[in-house]
């Protein structure tokens, strides 16, 4: 029971940091048919900007700049490179973020170092929650919950509620009406585009000190990413949101089962000892998602909620 | 059937575009030990060989067909386990006598084949189904899923030190034992050629000519009958066999495999290589496989931040030489031997002049801020000139070399246009 309970709390805290990085994918991916491969890039650019930002201010204020700064970085490099070859069909705007997440690591690497910065939780928030079946829950999880929680309702309320989400709703259908209806659509591709690397660069900020700050996060954690929105239905938010808490939930039951293959599959026969049946569910959580993946390819094409085929 | 009008290429431009420069390779490829290379020659010529033809097999799918893959290495590194775990058979069957005693280790890259057109047919089924976007993305996924697989199953992939083995045994076919390195690069001439001729080959059959259809218009290809995705899905086991040789190749060179060569970076390298070359070109991916290879075998001895040039290169490539290096080679043949030749050559060296003097500057703040974060205290000084990262005059130098080629290469470009 309390293995659940607590595997619940973590998957959905995974799953909303996952959604934070896959909605601005998605947003971005469905505006412009763009798929940004350095997306993680930005979300490593956060942290490491929290990182430095924090060191000076304190975090506070590096929770607000540093998602700003890598919403900046997004917005350049959509000004100035993606805007560039988008005539070029979109496989070359893929190999154009495709080496700029090359260009990135190599250049954190050249300003930060090889290794992991000592990126850590705000003192203010190192305290424990609550008290749950005899363990501490750390209130940083609940903080991120809270942030995840708080980015969610915004973002709705931006795409749903307001007139710059019903332009960006329209842009994504029908860019040449919302250009003949005199909106500058180059310039809202560009907005969402920060807006996305915004997102990543939040997610960087709260999940780098959760997690390890280092060169390869950014590597980590694109795969799943991707992952997310090939099993949501490319362009689907909605969909992105669902195979996000999916996967979070997932991966932390995953981990948190510590039974082998033998133990399941012993009524066919299969030896503890064997190779196979030491296989352990725990070992195998950082593969479910990929798994995922190749069985919703087989059973769904589509993915989830996905209804273009693109 | 004879018509009046022949409109096909002659007898002689067939032979000079399709057969000559297979002539010149095979050549160029038996010379070569002539010149008399240094071992280290020869093991730089080994892997550039290998990785022609993976990088070809690699073009199959993104020139060829117009699929974008992020896990080619996938194929190449099954194909290359198949042929070392070959290679044991081959080691144990010499004392226990049995099929494998009677294979001879040069004949291992067909084992690599194999093994690549199964694992093309197993994967490229589920993934096959998608094109564009999604292909790659799945790619990727698959990717990982049998990379991570790669460190679980000890007992095909060996865990982290992978899995080794001896080419010195079994039967030596054409007299060659492996033993020396030069015997070595016989073996990766042989298949090299193989490989480049028989991926050439490719290009001229009925499926070769369809793939390119499909890459071109799929929609079009559908409506005059054929099923774009049925051959896509052929393509890519053919591409995954040829990986698998070169997998294979590899594994007689280096005599290990380890789960590292199925991840993502040798995946993400061949793309680099096949792009940088020249996708859109049969040659390409041969220049692209050769640059990189020497690049990687010397620039990343003294350049720390070879990646981040690659990197550099690479974006540079994409946004302005689509064709890559073979459409850059191209288009400077076809610019001298057209006319206005003159005025076209003065607007090249402007840009080249301009661009080194861009590259010159970003490399030097390059590595003089290596040289910083890395803390050895050493200072960047190339032919003796100090570039002292403490010294304004170092970056102000550098900063206005970057700036001026850029605003030169911004120039020579409106230029272009306006002309």
């Amino acid at each position: 029971m309390e293995t659940l309970i607590f595997a619940l709390i973590n998957g959905l805290i995974y799953g909303l940091l996952l959604f934070m990085l896959s909605s601005g994918l998605t947003l971005i991916f469905s505006m412009m048919g763009v798929l940004n491969f350095a997306h993680a890039s930005f979300y490593m650019l956060g942290a490491y900007f929290a990182y430095t930002i924090g060191s000076v201010t304190g975090f506070w204020v590096a929770l607000f700049l540093a998602p700003l700064l890598a919403g900046a970085a997004g917005a350049a490099v959509e000004r100035w490179g993606l805007r560039r070859i988008h005539a070029n069909g979109h496989v070359a705007e893929l190999l154009f973020t495709f080496g700029l997440a090359y260009i990135i690591e190599e250049v954190v690497k050249i300003v930060w170092g090889n290794l992991a910065v000592p990126y850590r939780i705000p003192a203010e928030l190192n305290f424990s929650a609550f008290e749950l079946f005899g363990s501490q829950y750390p209130a940083y999880r609940i903080f991120m919950l809270f942030i995840s929680i708080g980015m969610l309702i915004s973002l709705w309320y931006l795409l749903k509620r307001t007139r710059i989400g019903l332009i960006i709703q329209a842009a994504l259908t029908h860019p040449n009406m919302v250009a003949s209806l005199g909106h500058n659509v180059p310039r809202i591709f560009m907005l969402v585009f920060a807006a996305g690397c915004a997102l990543a660069g939040l997610a960087g900020v709260i999940g780098g000190n959760y997690l390890v700050t280092e060169p390869t996060m950014a590597l980590a954690m694109g795969p799943i990413v991707f992952v997310v929105v090939v099993v949501g239905g490319m362009g689907s938010l909605e969909g992105a949101f669902i195979a996000s808490l999916l996967i979070g939930f997932l991966q932390t039951f995953a981990v948190s089962i510590d039974i082998s293959f033998a133990d399941i599959f012993g009524f066919a026969g299969l030896a503890a000892g064997s190779e196979i049946g030491r296989i352990t569910i725990a070992s195998l959580a950082p593969v479910l998602p990929f798994l995922l993946l190749v069985v919703m390819l087989v059973v769904r094409p589509t993915g989830l909620l996905g209804e273009r085929e693109f | 059937m004879s018509s009046r009008y022949n409109l096909g290429p002659t007898r002689a431009r067939k032979f000079a575009t399709r057969v000559l420069p297979l002539i010149a390779l095979a050549i160029a490829l038996v010379l070569i030990p002539a010149l008399g290379p240094s071992r280290s020659m020869y093991s730089l010529m080994n892997l550039v060989g290998i990785n022609i033809v993976f990088a070809l097999s690699y073009n199959m799918l993104l020139g060829q067909t117009g699929q974008l893959s992020f896990g080619h290495a996938v194929y190449f590194g099954l194909g290359g386990y198949g042929a070392i775990h070959a290679m044991n058979w081959i080691e144990t069957a010499a004392i226990d006598g049995g099929f494998w005693a009677a294979y001879p280790v040069f004949g291992v890259p067909v084992i690599g084949f194999a093994i690549g057109v199964l694992a093309g047919g197993v994967i490229g089924w589920p993934s096959c189904r998608r094109a564009g976007i999604p292909f790659a993305m799945i790619s990727l996924g698959v990717a990982e899923l049998i990379a991570s697989a790669g460190f679980i199953l000890v007992s095909i992939f060996g865990g982290e030190e992978g899995v080794s083995g001896d080419r010195m045994n079994g039967f030596p076919l054409f007299g060659l034992n492996l033993g020396a390195i030069s015997q070595v690069y016989w073996f990766i001439a042989f298949w090299t050629f193989v490989g480049v001729a028989a991926m050439f080959a490719f290009t001229r059959t009925p499926l070769g000519r369809m793939a390119q259809a499909v890459r071109d218009n799929a929609g079009r290809v559908q409506f005059v009958g054929y099923d774009p995705q049925h051959i896509r899905y052929l393509v890519f086991i053919l591409s995954g066999g040829f990986a698998g040789m070169a997998g294979g190749m590899s594994a007689v060179n280096f005599e290990i495999f380890t789960p590292d060569s199925l991840s993502l970076v040798p995946s993400g390298l061949v793309l680099l290589m096949a792009y940088i070359g020249g996708a859109r070109y049969f040659a390409g991916p041969i220049l692209g496989a050769a640059l990189l290879t020497y690049a990687q075998s010397n620039l990343s001895d003294f350049a720390e931040a070879w990646l981040l040039y690659l990197g550099l290169l690479f974006i540079t490539v994409v946004l302005f030489a689509p064709g890559g290096l073979a459409g850059i080679i191209l288009s400077v043949f076809n610019g001298l031997t057209r006319p206005g030749a003159r005025a076209r050559l003065v607007q090249w060296a402007g840009q080249l002049v301009a661009g080194l003097l861009a590259m010159v500057g970003g490399v030097i703040i390059i590595e003089v801020a290596v040289r910083i974060t890395k803390g050895y205290g050493e200072v960047y000084a190339p032919f003796g000139v100090a570039f002292g990262p403490d010294s304004a005059l170092t970056w102000i130098c550098a900063g206005a070399m970057l700036c001026l080629g850029l605003s030169g290469l911004r120039w020579f470009a409106l230029r272009g246009e306006a002309q």
